[in-house]
């Protein structure tokens, strides 16, 4: 890569990256151009923080995550996202890394109920907020019915990408617990299969929100929260069409905000 | 021995049943450990430093800044000064070090000059090619003269691009040396015994020192056979750093040069009666697959038309080379012979269906198998009912078509063994080096153990991913299910057979008195006189009774040799040129079916691997650098779920085919759906898009100049 042509204050662009830019940002504050270009040519051996910052890192700090209902300290380095730390230090294996940039959703995870990319979160920016993976919502001896689902369905070949697709499919079922097709179709549409399961996820998700949907009618209570999944259940209202009609619309102007969020799905 | 065929309709418990893979809950809860998920004590992380031009000769490399670095452990030099490099991302420098970030940081240390030379990778226009290797023509009969005499006969020109295999679990391996000439490799690999007996030999180890494991393998669809020198450099890594190595390929290589199908272009000309009746065939294709690994597509393909002449020319481009890509050599024979027939029966103003059924005794054995298959398929799309000549009549921008293509493949059993052991406590388990990389062949394996011993699925246990256990081929070619199913079959019969001989006195009868069956070891004409399996462990006392078996050959257990039908429906937006699958209907046969549910996701992921490499799919390089530029999940385009309609798989199964015994499934169904899609767009718009992939582009530009073809 060719140096960039440097401004007329002699800080190159790549200077300003490496350390000059905090000198610079105080420009207006009455330095003066000579200096910076001083400044410039000295390696910065911190950078200058204002007042009031706290800084972290660029060396492994500690930190504290709480996935699946349980706290898990660790010392990572701040740039490290949640998907390697989750691989990495917490033998938490089941997001996958696939593209490692944000396209195939292997690594889907719920991050204060909501479908996110594990690969595109700093760990260290989701410290306080409950993180539900795919080993939190069941066990191979106790499956999640959405789990379960997929079982019955055969939504998997090679499974690689299955556990992003579950906890897409959750998210969606949390906070649409009776979705229509093209709902579906469109949760999960932030990721991606290559074996070709998508005839058997459309079944199984639609199978488990009957599930889901038939378990809230027969126990008139609203399902227990999931350790980490703190949107409850919506359930239907009983009523006429209208009703019925209202409930939908009511959801899907939550779950659009939802999505404004940066919603995985 | 026991009765040595497969149970009879009658008395199956499990085979044909629709039976949930055994490892599912696995994979649902991500308990199931692939090797990317996999960490060693001490394990070191090892990355590749990759040529960034498609053809160059390496000056110099120096490490030296690479090496000092506090935490990297060892640095390969793979291709040093005055090796050439032939394609882009080609490995150059190994480095491992205790963390990945530390290894990136060390290979963007390492500095390399290259003296550039020239390369060519786009091979679409012939005449553009610096170098072809033509093949050999094949003839049968007098093309020319038939063409001449031919009543209708059409001329077209057809192509598809290279496809990636794109596996979500990226290659790579994890190589622990456990002495100074032994080691253990966790590796992504479809071909576990293979890839021992590859690295062995690249490391000039003794090859019963090498064990290999792969327990869960995120997908290979024929990439994933070879170690690789990815693979190689990884043991060597290990070896110098004195530690266990991780290498996993990134996804820019993963897209670049761990695998691809190769591309296939041709010019075609067809002539039949004007009946239907096809008389006579000509054509030239060329592709390429790298260096030199073009394939060779079978052409005209299923149809063997009387006056035919074909010639396959190969050209070499500087691109990493092509591998099995699921059918090799299928999709590409079926696209562009499919696509030609297709318009010559739009010629002959026919029906494809009639014209398909008036030339099916072309197709020689399979012809019956195709024409109960045709019958399905159309009952199930409503073909005959709702087909239209070419150019949907339809008012509006959306117009819809209907399009069909047959094929075939082999898919006869591979070289297995098994042993089944049958512990002091009376479980069941079969071993067989063989890997499960999603099309459930653990669950195969389970249901032939647990149905030949008389057990509930839940009673067996399969061990497989192992090279210590018995060898097994590679699962390529759909060899995997038949191979593995009588391997087991066989090594169940065996087992019985010393159960038989040691439990007969004690029941007093003979052995060919009992038998296996609802969890008992019984007398056939007395089932209440009989032992539990854990009495008849008992008998053995606390040493294992262990039986092998091996896939006896063609003609036993197995076959080869199936047929599928495919039809497709389409609507496609005239203004935009976005086309979109509304309908697919395969209808497949695949001999004995040993679970119809797993059968069927094989045949419902063909599908949909297929529309996405019929409306999607391409690997674009830039001629100028030689780069390929879709290397990212954004770039290099897939079908989501939203992108594929609605699906109809039918299995034929009963008398007829179920006696041919267990034949291969991976493959077949992925051969015929962008040929049914092409066809359907052909016949939704009234024009031939003579490329794949059928890209908004592609089919404005086949509206705007229609009949141009490729060249």
């Amino acid at each position: 890569m060719s140096e960039a042509p440097k401004p007329p204050g002699g800080l190159s662009r790549r200077d300003f990256l490496r350390g000059g830019g905090a000198a610079a940002a105080l420009s207006s504050a009455g330095m003066l151009v000579t200096d910076l270009a001083e400044a410039a040519k000295k390696k910065p051996a911190t950078p200058h923080v204002p007042e009031g910052m706290e800084v972290f890192g660029p060396g492994p700090v500690p930190i504290r995550l709480k996935i699946n209902g349980k706290p898990f300290d660790v010392r990572v380095e701040p740039r490290a996202t949640l998907l390697d730390v989750m691989r990495e230090e917490l033998e938490l294996t089941g997001a996958k890394r696939v593209c490692d940039r944000g396209t195939c959703g292997a690594c889907t995870v719920l991050l204060d109920g909501k479908a996110v990319y594990a690969c595109s979160q700093l760990a260290i920016d989701v410290q306080r907020m409950p993180i539900q993976t795919v080993e939190g919502i069941g066990r191979p001896a106790d499956l999640h019915p959405l789990q379960a689902a997929f079982v019955e369905h055969d939504a998997q070949q090679c499974g690689f990408c299955t556990p992003g697709f579950i906890m897409a499919a959750k998210a969606l079922l949390d906070h649409n617990p009776n979705p229509t097709l093209p709902q579906v179709q469109h949760a999960l549409s932030g990721n991606f299969c290559r074996c070709g399961t998508y005839a058997g996820m459309r079944k199984a998700v639609i199978a488990a929100a009957a599930v889901a949907v038939q378990e809230d009618a027969e126990e008139e209570t609203p399902r227990p929260e999931m350790p980490d999944g703190p949107m409850p259940i919506k359930k239907m209202e009983a009523g006429g069409e209208d009703d019925e009609k209202a409930a939908r619309r009511a959801r899907r102007k939550k779950k659009r905000r939802q999505r404004g969020g940066g919603d995985g799905g | 021995m026991a009765d040595p065929s497969w149970p009879d309709e009658k008395s199956r418990k499990l085979i044909g049943q629709r039976i949930s893979r055994l490892d599912g809950p696995a994979k649902v809860t991500g308990r199931a450990q692939y090797t990317y998920d996999l960490q060693l004590p001490g394990m070191l992380y090892g990355q590749i430093l990759r040529c960034p031009h498609a053809h160059a000769r390496v000056k110099a490399v120096d490490v030296s800044a690479a090496k000092a670095m506090p935490g990297v452990k060892a640095v390969r030099v793979i291709q040093g000064p005055g090796t050439e490099i032939q394609w882009a991302l080609d490995e150059v420098v190994a480095v491992a070090a205790t963390t990945e970030a530390i290894a990136g940081d060390a290979l963007r240390a390492i500095k390399v000059e290259y003296e550039v030379l020239p390369h060519f990778v786009v091979e679409e226009k012939l005449a553009d090619a610096p170098k072809v290797e033509p093949g050999e023509e094949v003839s049968e009969g007098d093309a020319a003269a038939a063409l001449e005499a031919a009543e209708v006969r059409v001329k077209g020109s057809y192509g598809m691009p290279l496809v990636a295999h794109n596996c979500l679990e990226a290659h790579g391996q994890i190589v622990q040396w456990t002495g100074p000439d032994r080691l253990t490799a966790w590796c992504s690999t479809q071909a576990v015994s293979g890839v021992a007996a590859q690295l062995a030999e690249a490391l000039n180890i003794p090859a019963a020192n090498v064990r290999v494991v792969a327990e869960y393998v995120g997908g290979g669809f024929g990439s994933k056979f070879g170690i690789d020198r990815w693979g190689v450099e990884c043991a060597r890594l290990a070896k110098e750093a004195g530690a266990p190595v991780k290498l996993m390929l990134d996804r820019r290589a993963e897209l670049t040069v761990a695998g691809d199908r190769p591309s296939a272009y041709a010019e075609i000309e067809v002539g039949a009666k004007k009946d239907g009746t096809l008389t006579a065939w000509r054509s030239k294709s060329w592709a390429s697959g790298g260096l030199g690994n073009s394939g060779n597509p079978p052409i005209p393909y299923v149809f063997q038309i009387p006056n035919r002449k074909h010639q396959h020319s190969s050209v070499p481009t500087n691109k990493a080379s092509s591998r099995a890509w699921r059918a090799p050599n299928h999709p590409q024979a079926c696209f562009l012979t499919m696509s030609a027939l297709d318009d010559l029966a739009a010629a002959l103003g026919m029906n494809p269906l009639d014209f398909v059924k008036q030339n099916l005794s072309l197709t020689g054995k399979l012809e019956k198998i195709y024409r109960e298959e045709l019958e399905v398929a159309d009952e199930v799309m409503g073909w005959s009912r709702r087909w239209h000549p070419r150019k949907d009549a339809a008012r509006g921008p959306i117009k819809r078509g209907m399009g069909l293509a047959i094929h075939t493949w082999g898919g006869r059993g591979h070289r297995s063994n098994c042993e089944v052991t049958l512990h002091p406590d009376g479980t069941a388990e079969a071993k067989i080096s063989t890997q499960d990389i999603g099309t459930g062949t653990r669950t195969v394996v389970g249901i032939v153990l647990a149905e030949t011993l008389g057990l509930p699925l839940e009673a067996v246990q399969v061990s497989i991913g192992d090279s210590r256990y018995p060898a097994s081929g590679g699962s390529g070619g759909s060899s995997t299910v038949g191979g593995v199913s009588a391997a087991t079959r066989r090594a169940a019969l065996n087992a019985l057979d010393l159960v038989f001989a040691k439990a007969a006195s004690r029941l007093g009868a003979r052995p060919e008195e009992l038998e296996a069956a609802e969890g008992k070891v019984r007398v056939k004409a007395e089932p209440s006189r009989g032992f539990t399996w854990k009495q008849v462990a008992s008998l053995f006392g606390q040493t294992p009774l262990t039986a092998t078996g091996a896939n006896p050959g063609p003609g036993e257990l197995t076959d080869s040799g199936v047929g599928g039908v495919q039809m497709a429906e389409v609507a496609v937006d005239v203004e935009t040129g976005i086309v979109k699958v509304t309908k697919m209907v395969a209808v497949q046969d695949c001999g004995l079916i040993v679970d119809l549910k797993t059968a069927e996701s094989q045949v419902y992921g063909a599908l949909i691997m297929g529309i996405s490499t019929a409306l999607a799919e391409e690997k674009v390089t830039d001629p100028v650098t030689g780069i390929t530029l879709n290397h990212d999940f954004e770039s290099y385009k897939m079908a989501g779920i939203g992108d594929v309609g609605e699906l109809v798989v039918r299995m034929m199964t009963g008398p007829g085919y179920d006696e041919r015994g267990v034949i291969g499934l991976g493959e077949p169904p992925m051969v015929s759906p962008a040929a049914a899609i092409a066809n359907a767009v052909a016949n939704a718009i009234g024009v031939r898009v003579p490329w794949l992939p059928l890209t908004p582009r592609r089919v404005l530009d086949a509206l705007a100049a229609p009949g141009k073809g490729i060249v």
